[in-house]
């Protein structure tokens, strides 16, 4: 490990370490936009479900340096534009959302579904003030496997060249030195971690019920608790 | 009123659930669907607010076809409540509530304001507005569910099994509560359920459905008890139905006989049963004066309950209800503020009843206050 190196490198590795957060971001949240009405509609509409599912399969399947070769041709982008590591990514982050919003409605219960409907939501406004809330938890979930995913396969696209902390295992490949590969490996972990946690917050933050779910049931059995001291255990039986 | 007009729904796989369907139902009062699982009840609930549409026949709202205005903007006038509530998990159980007022662009605050007041109006406490439905019982969830229904004051209300998947103690309570909260607010409810008591219970008039969707009698509970339109409608309200007709009978003419009581801390005398009472006159309970030890004064651990009691209003059901559940033999009955007011004997109530049968064959007359607790000691 060579510290002399990390210190007269940090301003570029900081900078590499930005680079990797928004191309890693960025996709996700594209991704998850795109994600939801597309996967609504899978929800909603049974026949589309299965030709959509396999299509998000097939396309997870592309190795992600054939699509950074072949996307510029497409796009009509230059091969180093970084435009092409956010559509690649956001269309792996598509791949892998599609499903997990489409199974994600599947566990709204089908009462909370049909009351709904029975007070006069429309469509839209009931996906979007019913169905997604509470389905949150299960789409929350898969938002952070996409990201992870997006953080290692950003460090991919240093192979065509846009710089990102992928760069240090090139260099240090190339120069046969290890200490780039380690700071890249932990880079890539800390911010996979960072991110992750996000998440996690973001997701109680915006999921409030499930934690009052789970402390109303702590405070019954509490209740519970005391109840057995006061008439002795045998009684309580619920 | 609510109009079906030859109403029928096949669904795409060829189940003919509901079949030519015509009846009126007024406005003002509950009609329960009654009928066998399958025979399409739910169906024809949700008819009405267009969740389903028919295959054929036409549903008039006063005289307005449902199909006239969007399906939202009908259903918004129309509450409903299902059997697990169908709370919304994510939101508060005051804004659970406020729903379709926000909906309809009632400023939330506003919506909230008059949620709060709608919960202690179905019996629940304003604080646990702030709850999440899944901090609540089955039963609370249930009242919840009542109230959202409610909020927009909505002239109809559907009611899908709504108190099936609670306990029967509850159930009973949530019966009570609905009784209650129609007589003030007089919705045009259209009650769904296959539980025969509880139809006749809730019901100003029963539609009982047969499997295949047909219609097989649309008449006042007391009618479908006392004349059956035909085997299977006989067959469904039960061996019972000659008892429960008693419930439509008012028990005014059973004779009430004096009956002598004492209070806590007389000592009893003679050899039978004496019914006990506070200062006031409320009844407290039975003492058996043979068993008793001579010249001790009764105390409260003395007492034997007594069984249930006749109130002002109760029917023969209930009459013959209390003289069979107390321990003399003898049922109590009370004035309106449950003061005792004499006792009444089984023998007698049977005459009543043998007499009401005989002169009144189709038509028991309907006791009007006995409508609000028909079964229970008023
Ligand atoms: N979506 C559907 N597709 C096909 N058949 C259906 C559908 N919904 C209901 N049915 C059938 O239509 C008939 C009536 O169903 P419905 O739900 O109206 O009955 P119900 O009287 O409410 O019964 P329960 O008391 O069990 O709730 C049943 O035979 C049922 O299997
Ligand atoms: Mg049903």
């Amino acid at each position: 490990m060579n510290w002399a190196w990390i210190d007269s490198q940090w301003p570029t590795i900081w900078q590499e370490f930005g680079q990797h957060v928004w191309l890693s971001v960025l996709p996700v949240l594209i991704g998850l936009l795109l994600s939801i009405p597309i996967g609504a509609l899978a929800h909603r509409y049974g026949w589309l479900r299965p030709p959509l599912v396999t299509l998000a399969g097939l396309t997870y399947t592309i190795p992600s340096l054939a699509l950074f070769v072949v996307l510029p041709g497409l796009l009509g982008t230059k091969i180093l534009d970084p435009i092409n590591v956010v559509v690649a990514l956001t269309l792996y982050t598509v791949a892998l959302l599609v499903r997990t919003v489409a199974d994600a409605l599947d566990t709204v219960p089908d009462d909370v579904r049909q009351a709904a409907l029975a007070m006069g939501y429309r469509p839209v406004r009931q996906l979007l003030a019913v169905d997604l809330p509470v389905a949150a938890p299960v789409i929350g979930a898969g938002v952070r496997v996409a990201t992870v995913s997006n953080v290692s396969l950003v460090a991919i696209a240093a192979l065509i060249g846009v710089p990102q902390l992928g760069s240090l295992f090139t260099q240090g490949f190339q120069e046969d030195f290890a200490t780039p590969i380690i700071v890249g490996i932990v880079g890539c972990l800390v911010l996979a971690l960072v991110l992750d946690l996000l998440i996690v917050l973001a997701i109680r933050l915006l999921t409030p019920w499930q934690r009052a779910g789970r402390i109303g049931r702590r405070g019954r059995s509490a209740a519970a608790a005391e109840l057995a001291e006061v008439v002795g255990p045998a009684e309580v039986i619920g | 009123m609510i109009t079906f007009d030859a109403v029928s729904k096949r669904y795409p796989d060829g189940t003919v659930a509901v079949n030519e369907l015509t009846m009126e139902i007024p406005s003002g009062s509950t009609t329960v669907l009654v009928g066998p699982s399958g025979c399409g009840k739910t169906t024809s609930l949700r008819m009405i607010n267009r969740m389903i549409d028919p295959s054929a026949g036409r549903i008039l709202i006063d005289g307005t076809d449902v199909t006239a205005v969007p399906a939202s903007r009908l259903r918004r006038g129309i509450g409903y409540v299902i059997q697990n509530a169908g709370l919304f998990p994510h939101r508060t159980v005051l804004d659970n509530v406020a729903t379709v007022p926000v909906l309809t662009g009632t400023p939330r605050a506003a919506a909230r304001r008059e949620a709060a007041a709608l919960l202690e109006r179905v019996g629940l406490d304003p604080a646990l507005g702030r709850r999440y439905p899944a901090q609540l019982s089955g039963g609370q969830q249930q009242r919840v569910g009542v109230a959202r229904a409610l909020a927009a004051d909505p002239p109809i209300l559907l009611m899908d099994e709504p108190f099936s998947a609670v306990d029967p103690v509850v159930r009973t309570e949530l019966q009570d509560e609905l009784l209650r909260l129609q007589a003030d607010l007089g919705k045009t409810i259209v009650f769904v359920t296959h539980d025969i008591d509880e139809a006749i219970k809730l019901g100003d008039r029963l539609a009982i459905l047969a499997v295949g969707g047909r219609l097989a009698q649309f008449a006042a509970p007391s009618q479908v008890l006392a004349a059956p339109a035909d085997d299977f409608v006989a067959g469904f309200v039960g061996r019972d139905r000659g008892y429960r007709a008693l419930s439509f009978t008012a028990g005014d003419g059973i004779a009430v006989r004096p009956e002598p009581t004492i209070r806590i801390g007389d000592v009893p005398t003679g050899a039978d049963w004496l019914l006990v009472t506070d200062d006031d006159g409320h009844p407290r309970g039975w003492v058996d004066a043979a068993a008793h030890p001579g010249g001790t004064p009764v105390a409260e651990a003395d007492l034997r309950l007594g069984g249930t009691l006749l109130g002002p209003g109760g029917s023969v059901r209930t009459a013959l209800d209390a003289a069979l559940s107390s321990p003399s033999g003898r049922g109590v009955a009370v004035d309106a503020d449950g003061r005792v007011t004499g006792s009444i004997r089984a023998a007698d109530v049977f005459a009543v009843a043998e007499r009401t049968a005989r002169d009144e064959p189709g038509e028991p007359p309907v006791p009007a206050p006995a409508v609000l607790s028909k079964d229970r000691p008023a």
